[in-house]
């Protein structure tokens, strides 16, 4: 079985995949890739289903061995990779043949970039995923970031194609188009919709929040993203009692500092929400680093839906263009 | 169609009420209660991990505070049979539910549904919550090593409370919990109510890591630590039981609905439990 040799972990990387859904119940949040549409668009770029598993580099990469060689893509934030000292681009399938090493080195854009690998990496799976869940030391590669001298499993792949098509796929260049390129790219301005206790904070605290420059503290993590910057002034109506929280959550504690919570989430909370991160932004979340400055402005629920198709469209058209044929097309019946 | 705003806050079957929480979930409140008001009746002392005490909580009048532990009890056999039954027949398109003492926030894929679909599909579940049987409780022993280095809290407590520290212990584990919901981290049962000469404000600084296995109090709710967090729990003891583990069938000791008492054990005990691997 082939395999990926660690041999400089990176500051802090992680198996991800799509995350685990459905055990809220149990108080268990996601997790997850911290950008899934970068994961999901690298699997696609190397021919996997969108939610295979694949490493999340954080701010500075690590350096990988393939000893039998691998179809790679690189997704997300450009980590200066090198193959054999040549340098890889991001958003492209690339091939590491046999005993080649993927270096990569501090972020020159955004807070994550991802290595995915055809056949994804293969861990046992907890609840259904082979997510990390740092806080619980579950699930991923022994619940854990990876150490020097970690290896990793490729999964195998199940590509089945007419004889004759192979080398045509082969030759093909499997890239994005520049307009795939622009939805993807991350943001700084965060659209939010109202959070639950959005009534309970007066108008001069919406202002505060909706007109300030907030600071990405160097504390935030996968749990949460806390923000430094004016202060927004407490909500009427005293403590409340915790209820269920949603991804992207922006809660204020006292002292009026916002949290953004975030995939490795709690899954219930006692802090008033002011407004809540759109779906459409969440990739948006994964790429900030400490220290980044973000600014939100306010879209109503059916407009930040519509958001979302939007995005969804632009990001599948690839796939029409047939530049990218999608998964389920590459299933041919014979 | 759109989910218009004027639909808000209407009271559906069952005394329950709708606030959208983001553009992928819908909160269902059980709490009847004027949003603006809530404040006034609060059913818990609710103690969040992070937060700083706010307020002293021995200042409610003790009528008052049982009122409303019995407003959170039955609002939270709602949130149970809600969530049961969305366990039972699941909604296509629902991804996760999170419930809590007086609501279930209900998460869903925006690509497949709509906030107005999500809250007519739970309109008609929350007709049929009268037929929803729950399951028995389970009845739950988690054994505890209470006071000295496990139970840090333990003699200020007991100071707090001017009781001595057996007396705290003998009080802790002398009442039956109910496990509200699980939530915050893995396997974090949210147990009530604390016997009432037990309620203590939360500590005003949070520990910046909580052992796994720490048996803590705030406010009226008593609650083991899963796994090493903060937190701000006061802490009187440590059960050497894992509440949450991936090597086993049910990843979690205690389930929402449990009956949990705790069952005071000496150090040796308690070492040697570990040692078993429990």
């Amino acid at each position: 079985m082939a395999v990926i040799q660690v041999l400089e972990p990176g500051l802090f990387t992680t198996v991800q995949d799509l995350g685990r859904e459905g055990y809220g119940p149990l108080g268990v949040s996601p997790s997850g890739a911290a950008d899934a549409v970068s994961l999901m668009m690298g699997n696609r770029l190397v021919g996997n289903a969108e939610g295979e598993a694949g490493l999340e580099m954080t701010l500075l990469g690590g350096a990988f061995l393939f000893p039998e060689g691998a179809v790679l893509a690189l997704a997300g934030s450009d980590f200066g990779a090198t193959l054999d000292g040549k340098p890889v681009e991001l958003w492209r399938r690339f091939e590491a043949r046999a005993g080649k090493v993927l270096r990569l080195g501090p972020t020159q854009s955004g807070a994550r970039c991802y290595l995915c690998v055809l056949g994804g990496i293969e861990v046992e799976l907890l609840l259904g995923s082979a997510s990390t869940h740092i806080l619980s030391g579950l699930g991923g590669h022994e619940g854990r970031a990876l150490r020097k001298g970690d290896v990793l499993k490729i999964g195998t792949h199940r590509w089945k194609m007419p004889s004759g098509w192979a080398a045509s796929f082969r030759k093909r260049e499997w890239v994005l188009s520049d307009r795939v390129l622009d939805a993807l790219e991350p943001r700084k301005e965060l659209r939010v919709t109202d959070g639950p206790q959005n009534d309970r904070f007066s108008e001069a605290a919406k202002k505060v929040f909706y007109e300030s420059t907030y600071r990405v503290a160097e504390d935030s993590n996968r749990m949460g993203i806390r923000l430094q910057g004016p202060g927004i002034p407490a909500p009427v109506g005293g403590e409340m009692i915790s209820e269920g929280v949603a991804l992207g959550a922006v809660q204020v504690p006292e002292g009026g500092q916002p949290i953004i919570l975030f995939v490795e989430q709690q899954t219930t909370g006692g802090y008033p929400k002011i407004a809540n991160v759109a779906s459409v932004d969440f990739h948006s979340l994964g790429q900030l680093r400490p220290r980044d400055e973000i600014r939100f402005r306010r879209v109503e629920g059916l407009g930040a839906r519509t958001m979302l198709v939007l995005q969804e469209t632009v990001l599948r058209s690839d796939l029409r263009d047939r530049r990218l044929l999608p998964y389920e097309s590459r299933r041919f019946k014979n | 169609m759109g989910y218009t705003f004027a639909s808000m806050g209407n009271l559906a079957g069952e005394g329950a009420r709708f606030q959208i929480a983001s553009d992928q979930s819908l909160l269902v409140y059980f709490d009847q209660v004027d949003k603006t008001d809530r404040s006034k009746d609060r059913p818990l002392q609710d103690q969040e991990q992070g937060r700083a005490e706010a307020r002293p909580l021995q200042s409610q009048p003790l009528q008052s505070r049982a009122r409303q532990n019995q407003i959170t009890v039955q609002a939270n056999e709602k949130v149970r049979k809600l969530l049961r039954l969305l366990e039972l027949e699941p909604v296509a398109g629902v991804r996760n539910l999170h419930p809590a003492y007086c609501s279930l926030l209900v998460k869903f894929d925006v690509l497949k549904l709509q906030h107005g679909e999500v809250e007519e599909i739970l309109r008609g579940y929350l007709a049929r919550l009268e037929e929803v049987k729950l399951p028995e409780p389970r009845m739950v022993e988690i054994p505890v090593s209470y006071g000295g280095e496990f139970g840090p809290d333990l003699a200020e407590v007991g100071a707090l409370l001017g009781m001595t520290a057996e007396q705290v212990i003998e009080l802790h584990s002398s009442v039956e919990y109910q496990v509200y919901f699980l939530g915050f981290v893995p396997g974090f049962a949210y147990l009530g109510e604390l016997p009432e000469g037990l309620v203590t404000p939360r500590l005003a600084t949070p520990r910046r890591k909580v052992p796994a296995g720490s048996v803590g109090i705030a406010g009226n709710q008593t609650g083991v630590y899963p796994f090493a967090t903060p937190g701000g729990w006061r802490l009187l003891g440590r059960t050497p039981l894992a509440m949450f583990r991936a090597d086993r069938a049910e990843l979690s000791l205690l389930s929402i609905g449990d009956r949990v008492k705790f069952v005071p054990i000496s150090r040796e005990e308690f070492v040697a439990a570990e040692a078993r691997g429990n």
